[in-house]
């Protein structure tokens, strides 16, 4: 019925598509279509739903509600390789070939060909190098594969794929470690796949590189469907308000009263501060009792910033000073010792210790700060953790609960614990609202706000551009890995910056001639 | 302090007792303690005398393990240690030989702390050098000879008697306390279970993840330096060979027994302790029990596969049920 | 960028040893020498040659040496108490090692648990099951023994090939050809890749686990019967830390203990390096054994540094990639 409307048939169908994890929800009521020899961008932040997606219709995750419809017919695949199987096959950003095997055995790895009993390796090279010609790659098939350059491992995941009649390939972020010669050589064999009936979707957020090579585009935020276009119709302002804008309303914000953060007293300051092939050369300030938002797209260099300030990663030029002194920052012990605190967009994995209890996480940064001779006693420990429970409201108040078993905006409210709890001068909030229900957001955002008054400065990276221009004083936009304009007072809003993110032309131009 | 003996204790504690009963039902005479000499004796006074070399190792490995790592070598340390001590014993004061053999512990463990947190070597891998290495270092030392002494002073140390416990006993206690209160007195404690429960996220708070591993390799290789003197001491001399041959999996036997585990994180001094008393006790028993010695490994393996199939995160069973009693009680 | 493989390396340490222990003592540079070498050595061969499969897959089988020990000890009662014919006694016991090293693969698979822990458990349980069967040493004077003992080809320069060097350089190949012609052995490498990759791939990664434990257990076990071909004895304390000796001889060959990367052909030269220093030190008189298992150690420091040092190399051209796309 859908169909009859739809002049070409839909190859990949997704209707009502729902997962949450615990108690939030990954993706509401999604759907998405591909159609058989398209190239389909799909969009988003990250949190934004995509991987769940991807992961949803692959199988590594089961879905709460909806179907999916390869050709008409409904699958479940409940595994990767059951998808793989189906036609639907994934190339990730990490290829999940083996880096160790040769590239024939990876292309014809478990399908050998044989005779009796024997890998026939010459007639297995000579497929494996027939295989990869037609995706205009001559390389030496004998050779292991994690010898060859990200690109050729890509080519040789998709030649695989491909190769095992997949009919669907979804390639979630092929590009982001290749070069523009690599990314031509990529989008050629993609046009082809195309061209011989291949659905593909393509997740990227290259938004340049999506304009260059999709047909049409899906964005998805905070697990629901924004909206599907046309590529060619969709002006690139309009796209980035999909991705990162909430109603297309001007919401000249909602935020305080703009204050004077002129006569504020500078906490850090960094000039020239950058590190190849990481992220361009800033100058950046941050005052006490002001905010500072880094606004831009996914891998436009938000991370970097916050991790370069905090000294997790080492600059290779510029000066970094605190409070007027210049300064080291080479390690995060350096940006602790300096009262600087940093909590890192992947919670779990860079955030919490999951099998410690809620109070030990809270005294960790103070504790490593203080060094092993000055341990806090348990009374000490204690008296922190439950101030802190009480004043962020931590759920449940339990201070020896293992912290893995708190909800996600309760685990971050721990982070900002164990950083208060060192009496900071300079936060780095990275993403501090992901992947928390909607309550807990509204109260970290009232913190942010209740810290920056008590004196902090604030460093705060979101993909919520209503959230950025809620609490920010000033707000840095960067594009490709380079700080390319800030704005402050009433030029903070959300139609200004996403201006400023979608520029393109001159300034973008002068960059890449200085690369 | 609950830091010390954690709730989750029990088990091990309800094992002992069971395997205590089950000797007792064996030998009769099992419980009986005499005073003779000054000195406490009896089958129970034998299982902690016996026990104390792989008490002292898995005081070093528990916290090695729970920083995720593992040291293959200290059986091979023992013997460099032992080695030493031997050879010094007979010309030397006790102080000079127990600084050289602990000097030299903590040489090794400077060396699988070098390899593991400066070079980045898998842990398994690291100490593997040294296992096989460091039993050749010591019968370099002793010539490959068994070397005797006898040093009284250093005889005392595996034969005297303090305030009637033997004199190893007293020893391993003393590190008990000793590294209970290092670890659980300063803050390395919690910084070592920060480590082995997230480095990364560790690091990003400001600990110093690459020193704390260093630290536990070297503490590892003092204790095992130490079992190392005292069991030389025990026999009287030192025998490269046979010296804490295949104690190193002892000791990681009874950090597993003592329920840390083997991929870091929490970790329970008196429990790894426990666990070595556990492996102990079993011994004596099967010993007392009229069974050739020979036939402890067999248990060993049974109860190596219990353990193991008790924590295995596809056995969710058991240790279910245990989490949710705990809930409910709190 | 790549520079020497590994087994390069392993091959140059051979043949230069060789040489400067030629200089000295040119007695060793005879084929009754390098014959004995390859005799004193075939039960390490033929075990290492099975402990090269576990490790390329990214485990390690710590229960070799103790299955050795057992096997002996099983077929000398076999043979000398119980009064079964040699040939039974064999296939029974590599049925039950086989068996062994299975029920082991299953266990680290089904129960995801360290194979380092599971192959300990699998060494204590062996190792206790040959004490309960005997404690003594028990010898073995069947006539096969006897023959097959005597049994040799004649080597130019008055060296003899013995029966056992042959099984060893037999299994040996025969590794060689199962690790690099076959499907399994390519699954093999896949499985050290990563066991995650591996299964998405298609390779029934369970069923692989349990097959190359068994291969280790059941190459255990025909290098406990050669062990007692060339003891003619069976006693429940030999091959006592051959496991150690074991890995170290696959990582000198130049096999990655971290899986992945390897070859039985190294593992081969890897045990002979180990013979020669064994040979050498022999020959020398003055020095001891002790200085086989320190210069052991200092190799296998060399070998696993080397591999770090590689590994370090080959992981940097990504990241400089990665940094040229921004």
């Amino acid at each position: 019925m859908e169909n009859s409307l739809d002049p070409v048939p839909s190859l990949l169908e997704v209707r009502g598509i729902s997962k949450s994890f615990g108690a939030v929800r990954a993706l509401q009521e999604v759907d998405f279509t591909l159609r058989a020899g398209e190239i389909h961008a799909l969009l988003g932040e990250n949190g934004a739903g995509k991987s769940t997606l991807i992961k949803v219709i692959t199988g590594v995750f089961p879905r709460d509600a909806g179907i999916v419809r390869l050709g008409g017919a409904e699958v479940a695949p409940r595994s990767a390789k059951a998808a793989l199987q189906a036609g639907i096959a994934t190339v990730y950003q990490e290829v999940n070939l083996l880096p160790n095997l040769s590239v024939a055995q990876n292309l014809f790895l478990d399908r050998q060909p044989m005779r009796f009993g024997i890998v026939r390796e010459a007639e297995m090279r000579r497929r494996a190098k027939t295989l990869l010609a037609g995706f205009g790659l001559d390389i030496d098939v004998a050779a292991p594969l994690g010898s060859y350059s990200v690109a050729v491992q890509h080519v040789t995941a998709i030649a695989r794929a491909v190769d095992l009649s997949a009919r669907v390939l979804i390639l979630d972020e092929p590009t982001a470690s290749l070069d523009r010669h690599e990314v031509e050589i990529l989008f050629n064999i993609m046009r082809q796949l195309a061209g011989r009936g291949i659905g593909i979707v393509f997740v990227s957020h290259f938004l340049d590189q999506v304009y260059e090579i999709s047909d049409r585009i899906t964005v998805l935020r905070n697990g629901r469907l924004v909206g599907e276009r046309e590529t060619a119709s969709l002006p690139r302002l309009e796209l980035i308000r999909m991705m990162l804008g909430r109603e297309l309303a001007e919401t000249t914000s909602a935020r305080a009263a703009t204050r004077e953060h002129q006569a504020r007293e500078v906490c850090a300051s960094f000039e020239n501060y950058g590190k190849a092939g990481y992220v361009a050369p800033f100058d950046l300030e941050l005052r006490h009792g002001e905010v500072v938002g880094l606004a831009g797209l996914l891998g436009s260099g938000r991370t970097e910033t916050a991790r370069l300030v905090f000294g997790a990663e080492r600059a290779d030029r510029g000066q970094a000073r605190v409070e007027g002194a210049s300064v080291r920052l080479h390690t995060p012990r350096d940006g602790v010792r300096h009262g600087f605190g940093y909590c890192p967009e992947e919670r779990k994995t860079d955030g919490i210790v999951a099998d410690l209890t809620v109070r030990e996480n809270i005294v960790l940064a103070l504790q490593a700060k203080r060094g092993l001779h000055r341990p806090l006693s348990r009374r000490e420990q204690d008296e922190i953790a439950r101030r802190y429970v009480k004043m962020l409201d931590i759920r449940p108040a339990d201070p020896e609960r293992p912290v893995g078993l708190l909800s996600g905006g309760n685990q971050q409210k721990v982070l900002l614990a164990r950083w208060l709890a060192t009496s900071p001068r300079l936060l780095v909030l990275d993403e501090p609202t992901r992947g928390i229900d909607v309550g807990a957001h509204a109260e970290i955002i009232r913190l942010i706000r209740d810290l920056c008054d008590d004196g902090l400065a604030l460093l705060v990276i979101s993909s919520e551009l209503d959230e950025i221009v809620t609490y920010s004083d000033r707000v840095v936009v960067l594009r490709d890995r380079a700080h390319v304009d800030e704005l402050t007072g009433e030029a903070i809003d959300v139609t200004n910056i996403l201006a400023a993110i979608a520029a393109d032309g001159a300034a973008a131009v002068a960059h890449e001639g200085r690369a | 302090m609950t830091a010390l003996l954690p709730r989750r204790g029990l088990a091990q504690i309800l094992a002992l007792i069971v395997i205590l009963a089950v000797d007792r039902v064996v030998s009769p005479q099992f419980f009986d303690l005499r005073l003779q000499d000054g000195r406490l004796f009896g089958s129970l006074i034998d299982v902690l005398n016996r026990g104390t070399p792989v008490a002292l190792l898995s005081l070093g490995m528990v916290l090695v393990i729970a920083t995720r790592g593992i040291d293959l070598s200290v059986g091979a340390v023992m013997a460099i240690s032992g080695a030493i001590a031997a050879s010094l014993a007979d010309s030397h004061g006790l102080a000079v030989v127990l600084a050289a053999a602990l000097g030299a512990g903590l040489l090794c463990g400077l060396w699988n702390g070098f390899l593991v947190s400066v070079l980045g070597m898998q842990p398994i891998v690291a100490t593997l050098i040294l296992m096989v290495a460091g039993r050749g270092i010591a019968q370099l030392i002793t010539e490959g000879r068994i070397v005797t002494f006898t040093s009284p002073d250093l005889v005392w140390l595996g034969n005297g008697a303090v305030l009637g416990l033997p004199v190893p006993v007293a020893i391993a206690l003393g590190m008990l306390i000793l590294t209970g209160a290092v670890v659980r007195g300063s803050a390395l404690g919690l910084l070592i279970e920060a480590t082995g429960g997230n480095a990364r996220a560790s690091e990003l708070a400001g600990v110093g993840t690459r020193a704390m591993i260093l630290a536990v390799y070297v503490w590892c290789g003092v204790c095992a330096a130490l079992a190392g003197v005292i069991a030389a001491a025990d026999i009287m001399g030192a025998d490269a060979n046979n010296a804490g041959l295949w104690l190193e999996l002892d000791a990681i036997l009874a950090v597993v027994i003592g329920g840390t585990s083997l991929f870091g994180g929490r970790f329970s001094l008196i429990l790894a302790v426990l666990g070595a008393l556990i492996i102990q006790t079993m011994n004596t028993g099967i010993l007392l029990s009229g069974y050739p010695p020979e036939f402890n490994l067999l248990v060993k393996a049974v109860v190596v596969l219990a353990v193991l199939l008790l924590q295995s995160p596809k056995l969710p069973g058991l240790a279910g049920i245990a989490a949710r009693l705990r809930r409910a009680k709190a | 960028m790549k520079g020497l493989p590994p087994v390069l390396i392993t091959a140059i340490v051979l043949v230069a040893g060789f040489a400067l222990c030629a200089v000295q003592f040119p007695n060793i540079a005879s084929t009754r020498v390098v014959g004995n070498l390859l005799t004193d050595n075939a039960f390490l061969g033929i075990v290492a040659t099975g402990m090269t499969f576990v490790i390329i897959s990214g485990g390690i089988d710590l229960s070799v040496g103790s299955v050795i020990g057992f096997t002996t000890v099983f077929v000398a009662l076999a043979i000398e108490r119980w009064g079964v014919p040699p040939l039974v006694a064999f296939v029974a016991v590599l049925a039950l090692s086989a068996a062994f090293g299975a029920a082991m693969g299953a266990v680290i698979h089904v129960f995801d648990l360290p194979p380092f822990i599971v192959t300990l458990a699998g060494m204590f349980l062996a190792r206790g099951a040959s004490f309960l069967l005997s404690t003594e040493s028990v010898p073995i004077t069947a006539p096969v023994y006897s023959t097959v003992s005597d049994f040799a080809l004649r080597l130019p320069g008055g060296g003899r090939l013995t029966a056992i060097a042959i099984i060893m350089l037999l299994i040996v190949i025969g590794g060689a050809l199962l690790l690099h012609l076959t499907r399994f052995g390519a699954n093999v490498y896949a499985l050290g890749g990563s066991r995650a990759t591996a299964s998405l791939m298609g390779v029934a990664v369970g069923k692989m686990t349990v097959k190359i434990y068994m291969l280790s257990s059941f190459l255990a076990g025909i290098a406990g019967i050669v062990f007692s071909f060339y003891t003619s004895a069976g006693y429940s304390l030999s091959a006592v830390g051959v496991e150690l000796d074991t890995i170290a001889a696959v990582v000198i060959g130049g096999t990655l203990l971290t899986g992945g990367q390897g070859s039985v052909i190294g593992t081969f030269l890897g045990v002979l390096i180990q013979g020669l220093i064994q040979t050498y030190i022999n020959f020398d008189g003055t020095l001891s054994s002790w200085w086989t298992k320190i210069a052991t150690g200092v190799l296998l420091f060399a070998f696993i540094a080397l591999q770090q040092a590689l590994v370090a190399v080959a992981r940097r051209p990504v990241a400089r990639s990665a940094g040229a796309a921004s």
